[in-house]
């Protein structure tokens, strides 16, 4: 395991890049990249894959802080062997993923709905920002409410607001058993079986459908999971471990398809809007992916028109816009932490220089 | 702007009667739970719709009169203390429950609605919202976003921020932003987390939507108790090592334990030095098999008698001690101080003993009472108000506790808020950058400092004038107030 704390030399290059107005492109492990695209590919790298490792791991607490470079496989490695994981499961892309990346990008896995988001799980960071503060904002604690929650702001923020240095984490016991069931449904049938299944106090951890199969994902000690199997029902899932790990790190074929992808994210329960012939829900329907040719702007609108939003993935990412009114108080926040536009502009909002 | 003209102009945008400017009228409104901070408004506002906070706020914010929003009133921070010059924003008339979708297991609520009220709503359906401050009868939905309320049950539940899908925010000037919504996530940088516990600094919650969970199918509660506070700390950590995650952890030590017990009676074994309440939920094959695990656990970690509820009335008669604690605290001396630091749990013992050590120091005893499977302590120090400088010791006792906390890298505040009360406690959590961001993000959000001026973050001036010293906490906090 590499240990290294680099958080000064980073201060060095933040500060050299304030002084000549140079942005930058952070980069950990760089397995993100195609989320990062900003129309303009010349700009510096700022590499922090290097300030890595575990700070501090007390499996009593369900706490963990890493540095940002720490490696996901090496931070789960850790957390495994003492029993517990990281409750949003993170997509990994490829076996450089750093914590920093998964945090920054705010991505979860397919049991979102019921462990939680990236952020309901980040407890404090500490930031280096565009004018070469180090801060730490929230804490090691589950409970603190001292000053504004920085920490979950920069969750998600894909480093617009600076670098993360560290990052500390709640973490959950480890299940001791997981079974996957899978159940002949067509869709209309899966949204009421979801809503209904999600009604019940059940050890579900994730339910997603395609092609008219819905696989529903139980979790807990053997005596809950053997409880709640008889209300859920369906057929043993030989494939379970790749499916789940397959739909986490987004390698499922409609994932690497030639057309246009998007991720629509949506209340669980809204009528699907009539974009593919081809969809694949997960969520318990409240993130949904498809493959269309239609124009973005209509996708945009029928993500909205059901209280959602929609992103493109592929070919190039194209992130939905923000009415006018947030936009310009997100800038003015970006501006507090990084007011000359040094971080990875252009990413989150299109056309930012 | 005096008293006189500001209501005029306030009556153009609102019904006469929802203006309250009469001396005597304004009286209830000159603070929240924190008794001992009053301060009169200049004039009280009733909104009864969206577009009435809107139009009070454009008018405040176009004549530079400070607003305070305020809730139930129930906090316990002061952060709802009225501001001399400014208006007085009440938002608990806008009460409606606007949806309750049982399907979509979420709930559109007014700020005005009532912590325990959405749960009621929701049981028919099987569902409950499950942030549960003690003040849950009492307190608003819309003043548990500004504080970011925890409860008993944070640990496995979370605080508001966890059980949040979205809420409407009118800004300094009277515009509307939805932040969130009923999706899971949203576009951009994350404000619904930010304005979380924002302690009203950054704008008006005027519509919140909440997720429900399925109310767990079964229920137990253990009590546990142990020789040392030291040895039923360490049960508490074991229980989680081991894989567990309880509903909630509770653990009072005897001076509590003792003034619980000629209060309500609760059953609980007197010559303990610490007992733990341990509730576990979930399916019922799932319930028991943890019920003999904990019990295992907590007998190998040293427990002596240990008893599980056996029905809901024994269940209730094991909570109602810790849910009384506060008043019978309040029984044994005239007045007492409530702390709300939060450590890693690992510190427990050593935080207990310097506090044992304060204690003695300063000659005030003090009870402990706290959520120990999050960390969150509530010391309560006992004094009397009317022998002179012993109020002063009970504050100093508490600054101390406080920079114990964040000394073991804890925080100052695990639930209550900063309001007024713990201000100058900020100074010792946080360094000049992290406090000068925390203004700029306000100055983003309210460049002019007209939302709830002089809360939650203190100027780097007070700072620096407290200097190395010791600082002060705040006033305290009413004898009779019910707080767990």
């Amino acid at each position: 395991m590499v240990d290294a704390d680099l958080s000064e030399d980073l201060r060095g290059r933040v500060n050299a890049a304030v002084a000549a107005e140079a942005p930058l492109r952070i980069r950990g492990g760089g397995t993100r990249q195609a989320l990062m695209a900003c129309g303009n590919e010349a700009i510096e790298v700022l590499e922090v894959g290097g300030h890595r490792g575990i700070v501090a791991f007390e499996p009593s607490e369900l706490v963990v802080t890493a540095r940002a470079g720490t490696p996901l496989s090496e931070l789960e490695a850790a957390v495994t062997e003492a029993g517990q994981c990281l409750p949003f499961d993170p997509p990994r892309f490829g076996a450089s993923s750093t914590i920093g990346g998964a945090v920054a990008s705010g991505l979860a896995g397919p049991a979102r709905p019921w462990q939680g988001a990236v952020r309901d799980a980040v407890l404090g960071i500490t930031l280096l920002d565009g004018r070469g503060g180090i801060g730490r904002f929230g804490g090691q604690v589950m409970k603190n409410v001292a000053g504004y929650d920085v920490a979950r702001l920069n969750v998600g923020a894909m480093g617009s607001l600076g670098v993360l240095l560290d990052v500390s984490l709640r973490l959950l016991p480890r299940p001791m058993t997981t079974v996957t069931r899978v159940l002949e449904l067509g869709i209309g049938q899966t949204f009421e079986r979801m809503a209904t299944l999600g009604r019940r106090p059940l050890p579900i951890t994730a339910m997603a459908w395609q092609g008219g199969l819905l696989r529903v994902r139980l979790a807990g000690s053997e005596v809950g999971v053997a409880a709640a199997l008889a209300a859920v029902g369906g057929e043993p899932f030989a494939e379970a471990e790749d499916f789940w790990a397959g739909l986490r790190d987004r390698q499922l074929p409609l994932f690497e398809g030639d057309g246009p992808l998007w991720r629509l994210s949506v209340p669980a329960t809204a009528p699907q809007p009539e974009l593919s012939a081809n969809w694949l829900l997960d969520w318990g329907g409240a993130q949904r992916w498809c493959s269309t040719d239609a124009a973005p702007e209509r996708v945009f609108e029928a993500a909205s028109a059901v209280g959602g939003h929609a992103m493109r993935l592929a070919p190039t990412v194209q992130r939905a816009t923000l009415p006018p009114a947030q936009l310009k108080l997100q800038q003015r926040i970006k501006t507090v932490f990084d007011p000359a536009g040094l971080f990875n502009a252009g990413v989150l909002y299109p056309g930012e220089y | 702007m005096d008293r006189e003209t500001l209501a005029a102009r306030l009556r153009e945008v609102l019904p006469a009667e929802d203006v309250v400017d009469d001396e005597e009228a304004l009286r209830p409104y000159a603070g929240d739970a924190l008794t001992a901070y009053r301060q009169q408004p200049r004039v009280v506002v009733l909104p009864r719709s969206i577009e009435q906070v809107q139009q009070v706020m454009a008018l405040c914010s176009a004549e530079g009169v400070p607003v305070v929003a305020r809730g139930a009133g129930t906090g316990l921070s002061g952060g709802a203390l009225p501001h001399e010059a400014g208006v007085l924003l009440v938002l608990a008339r806008m009460n409606r429950i606007l949806e309750l979708d049982p399907l979509g297991r979420s709930a559109r609520l007014e700020p005005g609605v009532r912590n325990l009220a959405i749960s009621e709503a929701a049981a028919p359906h099987g569902l409950y919202y499950a942030p549960d401050p003690s003040s849950q009868i009492a307190c608003s939905i819309g003043g548990n976003v500004a504080e970011n309320s925890g409860g008993v049950h944070c640990l496995k539940y979370g605080l508001t921020v966890h059980n949040l899908l979205g809420v409407k925010l009118v800004t300094v000037d009277g515009e509307l932003l939805e932040l969130g919504g009923c999706a899971l996530d949203s576009p951009g940088l994350d404000l619904l987390a930010l304005v979380t516990g924002s302690e009203g600094l950054l704008g008006v919650v005027v519509e919140v939507t909440v997720r429900l969970l399925p109310v767990a199918a079964s229920v137990q509660v253990l009590l546990a108790a142990f020789d040392s506070v030291a040895a039923a700390g360490d049960a508490v950590s074991t229980v989680i090592s081991r894989g567990i995650l309880p509903a909630g952890m509770e653990m009072m030590d005897r001076l509590a334990i003792e003034a619980a017990e000629d209060f309500v009676h609760a059953g609980y074994p007197r010559d303990a030095a610490a007992i733990l309440l341990c509730e576990l939920d979930g399916e019922p094959e799932e319930v028991a098999a943890q019920v003999e695990r904990v019990t295992e656990i907590l007998r190998a970690a040293g427990a002596g008698d240990i008893r599980v509820a056996s029905d809901p009335a024994e269940r209730a008669r094991l909570w109602a001690g810790r849910k009384a604690a506060f008043p019978a605290v309040g029984r044994i001396a005239p007045d007492y101080y409530c702390m709300d630091g939060t450590i890693p749990r690992r510190h427990l013992a050593e935080v207990l003993t310097g506090i044992g050590g304060l204690s003695e120091e300063f000659g005030l005893a003090v009870a402990n009472v706290f959520h120990a499977g999050d960390g969150n302590l509530h010391p309560l120090i006992l004094y009397d108000a009317n022998q002179a400088g012993e109020l002063e010791r009970a504050e100093a006792f508490g600054a101390r506790i406080l920079e114990l906390c964040v000394a073991v890298g804890g925080t100052i505040t695990g639930e209550h808020g900063v309001g007024i009360e713990k201000i100058d406690q900020m100074c010792v959590q946080f360094t000049a950058v992290e406090l000068e961001r925390f203004h700029g993000l306000k100055a983003a959000f309210d460049p002019a400092g007209l939302l709830n001026p002089g809360k939650a973050v203190p100027t780097l001036a007070r700072c620096a004038e407290l200097g190395g010293m010791h600082v002060h906490g705040g006033k305290l906090p009413h004898p009779e107030l019910e707080r767990f």
